[in-house]
């Protein structure tokens, strides 16, 4: 359980997905990606982390994730082939919809 | 954090091109790679551009943020003292610069010179990307603002203000095949470094403009079948005023954008008119706001232009409503927030809104509100229209006035082109209202009837005590009028 600064980078311990914190509670959570915790984007995989069948759907690059109750967004900066989760509920694409860009 | 997943989702697909050099998204990932080696190896602690636009500056923007340094375009019109000046203040620095832009200068103490070909040359092998581990509070740009009231500030804004202000407005990879950004806008302005950001993540390939010319910008715009171009107004005015003088293919442009100044009236209806494909979007942001925090968008410009209702119309005078990410409020001089209708001192709020200076430090209050020290008010749905800088208001015998109001007013009369007021001197008022004004080509106006004009439109208030007609009035060149330069001429 930790909990999730704003701007803050994450990395699966079992995959190559990688993800930043775009919204986030003050409550600690358990992030987990491929149905292990996530861990900081500089720290090493622990040993013998292997990814769970039932959390294998995978993550996508450039995608941002929601959790049920819509209170933590992640951006999702590489993608892998486990999927993300807080505890054991799915994060679930958030729809992207037109923004307003003046670029 | 960008041009990484731009590199890894698409990377093979042409990110930058300005004629005669074009990168990849991989290969726009080497080279910043490299140049963050040159910026390490040169222990700088800062990473400056001297330079015109070219495949270059994003080799330089984002080759300082791998180099965990903070990035400073600098001004290449600023004079010999003023470069010299700036410099002294970042080193000891990297300044990427050519031999063109740079000469006549000297290099202050702890300036490292590092020419542009050695940016754009390929440096070989795949590095490993540095440990990138930051939460986004280190400095990414210092930033100097146009300074048109004053002397010009260094705004600093941090990663997280501009990573905050892409994702509130561009979805990754949103871009489809062929969509172009035409980039005329020079380096070292806020829209220079947020269309470079934007176009990056979006994986639409740029086209950079050197130097901003009506017939350069309509020749490469037609070649390079352009999709999307941002151009200040004075830009657009100059674009529209050559296009009847030639034949261009713009079948390919879908969007125009525009910000950094206010845009006159005749000139978006002409312009709308002129290219009827085109989405026209205003957007309005400071330096201080890591670009844009308010739009009027290409349905809110039609619906203006095709409505009777007078307060539906008039939108297309305004700079529209504030994007998702940010909110905006109109206060008066003590900090009450004001209900819609009312004028007074221009706040913004969110992420992406740094207000914070080199030397100053953070401007924003308590509870996160940025001044902008723009004046302006809000109508009953949102959108915010505009009336000039605070710095600008002209005080007559306690009672503010905007100049905005008057100038609208003057270029309302036919024989008028363009019009600045400015505050003069008064022994009996404190200030007076100063109008500097040019008249159209072979027609004239007596001073008398520019004052009859204003009394019959506005309050007795708003009536000029000095008038001054000119040729033309002094602009930056960002197209923004040079007031203290007028005030001068007429105190």
């Amino acid at each position: 359980m930790k909990v999730l600064k704003l701007g803050s980078r994450h990395k699966s311990a079992v995959c190559e997905t990688q993800v930043m914190v775009i919204r986030a509670t003050a409550e600690p959570v358990d992030l987990r990606c491929g149905g292990l915790p996530m861990i900081e984007a500089n720290a090493d995989a622990p040993a013998g982390a292997a990814l769970d069948p039932g959390f294998a759907a995978g993550s996508l690059i450039g995608k941002r994730y929601i959790d049920a109750a819509d209170k933590i967004e992640l951006l999702c900066t590489k993608g892998g082939k486990g999927s993300l989760s807080l505890g054991e509920a799915a994060f679930e694409v958030k729809q992207a919809k037109a923004l307003p860009s003046s670029d | 954090m960008i041009l990484e997943m731009a590199a890894d989702a698409y990377g093979d697909r042409v990110a930058v091109t300005d004629g005669q050099t074009s990168l990849s998204y991989v290969e726009l990932r080497l080279r910043a790679l490299a140049a963050a080696e040159i910026i390490k190896g040169n222990g700088s602690r800062n990473t400056a551009l001297l330079d015109v636009n070219s495949t270059a500056v994003p080799v330089a923007l984002f080759g300082s943020a791998l180099a965990g340094t903070p990035y400073a375009p600098v001004n290449y019109r600023l004079s010999k003292d003023e470069l010299s000046d700036l410099l002294n203040r970042i080193a000891p620095a990297t300044l990427f610069t050519t031999t063109d832009a740079f000469s006549g200068l000297t290099a202050p103490e702890g300036i490292i010179l590092t020419d542009r070909n050695r940016l754009l040359g390929n440096n070989g092998a795949e590095r490993d990307w540095p440990d990138l581990s930051g939460d986004g509070s280190e400095i990414a740009v210092h930033l100097f603002t146009s300074g048109t009231t004053g002397k010009p500030k260094v705004a600093i804004l941090r990663h997280e203000n501009l990573v905050s202000y892409i994702l509130g407005t561009v979805e990754f990879a949103s871009a489809e095949m062929g969509d172009t950004s035409l980039i005329s806008v020079p380096p070292y302005h806020i829209a220079g470094i947020s269309q470079v950001l934007s176009a990056i993540y979006a994986g639409r390939r740029i086209v950079f403009l050197e130097n901003f010319e009506a017939r350069a910008w309509l020749d490469l715009a037609a070649a390079e079948r352009a999709t999307n171009a941002f151009v200040v107004p004075t830009m657009l005015v100059r674009i529209i005023d050559e296009l009847v003088h030639g034949s261009w293919d713009l079948s390919a442009l879908r969007g125009i954008s525009f910000g950094g100044g206010k845009m006159p009236l005749a000139v978006i209806e002409r312009a709308m008119k002129l290219l009827p494909q085109v989405d026209f979007t205003n957007a309005y942001g400071l330096t201080e706001t890591s670009a844009t925090i308010c739009i009027l968008t290409p349905e809110d410009h039609r619906a203006a232009a095709a409505s009777d209702e007078p307060h539906i119309r008039q939108r297309l005078g305004s700079v529209g409503r504030a994007i998702g990410t940010v909110e905006i409020e109109i206060r008066d001089e003590d900090g009450a927030v004001l209900p819609p209708g009312a004028p007074g001192l221009i706040h913004a709020r969110g992420a992406q809104v740094a207000g914070e200076y080199l030397g100053v430090g953070s401007t924003l209050d308590a509870d996160g509100w940025f001044l902008t020290r723009d004046r302006g008010f809000l109508d009953q749905d949102g959108f915010l229209f505009l009336e000039g800088r605070d710095d600008d208001v002209i005080v007559r015998g306690g009672e503010n006035i905007s100049p905005g109001e008057i100038e609208d007013v003057l270029l309302e009369h036919p024989a008028i082109l363009d019009a600045a007021i400015v505050a003069v001197p008064d022994e009996i008022w404190g200030e007076a209202i100063g109008a500097a004004i040019v008249t159209r080509p072979g027609q004239a106006v007596a001073e008398d009837e520019v004052l009859e004009w204003v009394r019959a439109r506005l309050r007795s208030s708003r009536v000029p005590s000095v008038v001054r007609f000119r040729k033309e009035l002094p602009y930056n060149e960002m197209g923004k009028v040079l007031r203290r330069v007028i005030r001068g001429e007429m105190s």
